[in-house]
């Protein structure tokens, strides 16, 4: 791989107070990458961004940009540009003043300011709004003001805090498909901070899920769903059932070992365990038949529906097991019956051990 | 809001008594004075009388308020205010915004000692400035003890203005105050964010996006200058009389009612076109707020 375009190398953010925003974080990302910093509301993830455009200054550590040490580099200076959480586009400025204001205080020269808006507005789809005014505008189109006015600075780096925060859910779908068009097409570095961890997955091509101020783990979105490090990341995205497990035997390539709900069995995993580990399993792995499965290999259960939450294309079924409650999702592929199961139906629930996961931190 | 009209009563109820007294005690008295800058005092019996008047009989109140002596007054006063308001303003930016940066447990505090200086009658506060500027006063007494001086610092035109910033100056950080606490700080970094210097920056995004605050600065400090008379009088002296002072002597000491009122009525005009000018900015840089 060539040189990242982003090294970020141990870098801590304290505010006064002592409280430690970012914590000892680095994270390198490479050229073209659609990266997501995801977490928490209050794990650093925006104050990581704010240290990256220079709005903040790290306590410690290093930040390069395209190899260069950023430590004095002032926002102004930086090869970065930022779509604002609250898209901050001027009210006092026509869209067209908005987008060309970083342009015109650069000393752009102007028939090349006026083809790069136009240019800009283009690709934003906001040519026949150039001569409005924010205040007569939606969120959505505020936020590509925002956009254009970054993008047209022709930075290596697009920095975007929460970006589809503020939109709704029908504009939200199509902004995300929107901004890896866009992503593809000016062929940018994008980093994106986001709650969502839908957005994540679906738009980044690699994900740093942070907590309280560190990294948990950073790797591409299907790495993370299935092979998340942490309790933590796995629980973070996607839904999991954790499951507490005594470890009997340790071999090579497997472990055996004992969970109180789902009890004995054998399960892949290069970890080193000691006596104890949490076993993960995806609501979806987990399978509900009303006769027992024949397979040896199934881990297999009898269980009690306790509750069936119905979401059109999939149905969330809790299932209790000896006590225990067990999160299941049910595919609706057959328009009659739904997941097929009622509250206070007997069932059986069953898995196969290849698809759970030993977490040991 | 609702609309009024689904609630009359509550309406007529609620906006009653300041109506009242707005129409009790300004724009009754204001009528009558505007009735009186077009009368004559009456001749009864043979002498003028003290109380009687020919309404609207004459302009001559006006062709006299319009002689060199009183247009001189009138220019004195407008253009003291506007220096005066211009030094508010330079003083006060500066003050309101570090105000805004200041932690937020200091800001109520440092609000506080901004209008302390209310606390205190004015005649009182700008008696305390004649001591200690005057002649015998606390500064020149100082400076005595160093062998310089005796300075004459008071009695001149740059006493009236230094008087005046003093007097008005929280009117101006007032409003500025809560201007720039209002603004959103992410228009600034964005500003930033794209290039500009915090120069520019101040320039076209600060500056115009807290341009409401600063035009009713300049309306709260502006106009009230126009009209004073108290600090010309005292720190500046008879030289330095304004129209206020004129409005003032006509009623209080030459007993010229409606001459008083045709220069009062002088300086409502003057400052109705500047509020004119003031409305017509305003809607020029439209899209922001006044």
């Amino acid at each position: 791989m060539s040189e990242p375009i982003i090294s970020i190398r141990n870098v801590t953010k304290e505010f006064s107070g002592g409280v430690k925003a970012v914590d000892n974080v680095s994270i390198d990302i490479e050229q073209n990458e659609f990266f997501a910093l995801l977490g928490p509301s209050g794990c650093g993830k925006t104050t990581l961004l704010r240290m990256i455009s220079g709005l903040e200054t790290p306590t410690s550590g290093q930040i390069f940009i395209g190899g260069e040490d950023m430590a004095f580099t002032p926002p102004n200076l930086r090869p970065t540009n930022m779509v604002f959480q609250s898209y901050a586009v001027f009210p006092h400025m026509t869209v067209e003043q908005n987008v060309a204001y970083g342009l015109k205080v650069t000393g752009v020269a102007p028939d090349e300011i006026k083809r790069r808006v136009a240019e800009a507005l283009e690709m934003v789809k906001l040519s026949h709004l150039a001569a409005r005014k924010p205040d007569q505008m939606s969120g959505g189109q505020r936020q590509r003001v925002a956009l254009a006015r970054a993008l047209v600075k022709r930075p290596k780096v697009l920095l975007l805090d929460e970006p589809l925060s503020a939109l709704d859910a029908k504009l939200r779908d199509d902004m995300r498909l929107e901004l890896t068009r866009l992503q593809e097409t000016v062929g940018i570095t994008f980093i994106i901070v986001t709650h969502d961890q839908d957005e994540a997955l679906s738009m980044a091509s690699r994900i740093a899920v942070m907590n309280k101020g560190g990294v948990a783990q950073i790797a591409t979105p299907a790495d993370l769903y299935e092979q998340p490090k942490t309790k933590f990341v796995a629980d973070f995205i996607g839904k999991v059932n954790l499951l507490d497990a005594a470890i009997l035997r340790q071999n090579t390539k497997t472990i055996s070992c004992n969970t109180k709900v789902l009890g004995k069995f054998d399960i892949d995993t290069d970890k080193t365990c000691g006596s104890e580990a949490t076993i993960a399993i995806r609501p979806e792995k987990l399978k509900l038949t009303v006769k027992k499965p024949i397979g040896a290999k199934l881990v297999c259960k009898p269980a009690i529906i306790k509750d069936v939450a119905y979401y059109g294309d999939t149905s969330h079924v809790i299932a209790d097991v000896d006590g225990v409650m067990l999160e299941v999702n049910v595919q609706n592929d057959s328009r009659t019956g739904g997941a097929g199961v009622e509250r206070g139906q007997k069932i059986f629930v069953s898995f196969n051990p290849h698809d759970a996961l030993v977490l040991t931190e | 809001m609702d609309d009024w009209k689904d609630f009359r009563r509550v309406f007529w109820t609620l906006a009653s008594p300041g109506t009242v007294w707005m129409l009790v005690f300004f724009i009754i008295p204001m009528a009558f004075l505007f009735v009186l800058s077009f009368s004559s005092k009456a001749v009864v019996d043979g002498e003028t009388s003290t109380t009687a008047y020919n309404y609207f009989s004459t302009l001559g109140n006006y062709v006299a308020a319009g002689g060199e002596n009183y247009l001189i007054l009138l220019w004195r006063a407008i253009w003291t205010s506007a220096l005066a308001t211009a030094i508010c303003l330079a003083l006060a930016y500066p003050l309101a915004m570090a105000v805004c940066f200041a932690p937020a447990r200091w800001r109520p505090l440092l609000l506080l000692l901004l209008i302390l200086p209310f606390w205190i009658n004015l005649l009182i506060r700008t008696y305390a400035l004649y001591s200690i500027f005057r002649s015998t006063g606390v500064v020149n007494q100082t400076l005595g003890v160093l062998g310089l001086g005796p300075f004459e610092m008071l009695n001149n035109t740059t006493a009236v203005v230094m008087g005046l910033v003093y007097v008005y100056l929280p009117f101006m950080v007032l409003p500025l105050y809560s201007t720039i606490e209002k603004l959103d700080r992410s228009f600034l970094e964005a500003s930033l964010d794209l290039g500009a210097t915090q120069a520019t920056t101040f320039l076209r995004v600060t500056w115009p996006l807290t341009l409401p605050g600063i035009i009713t600065g300049i309306i709260l400090v502006f106009i009230p200058c126009l009209g004073t008379f108290l600090t010309s009088d005292i720190l500046g002296g008879p030289n330095n009389w304004n129209i206020g002072n004129a409005i003032q002597n006509q009623f209080l000491e030459a007993n010229n009612w409606p001459f008083g009122a045709a220069l009062s009525f002088i300086l409502v005009y003057a400052t109705s076109i500047a509020l004119l000018l003031q409305w017509l900015v305003a809607r020029r840089s439209k899209g922001v707020d006044a």
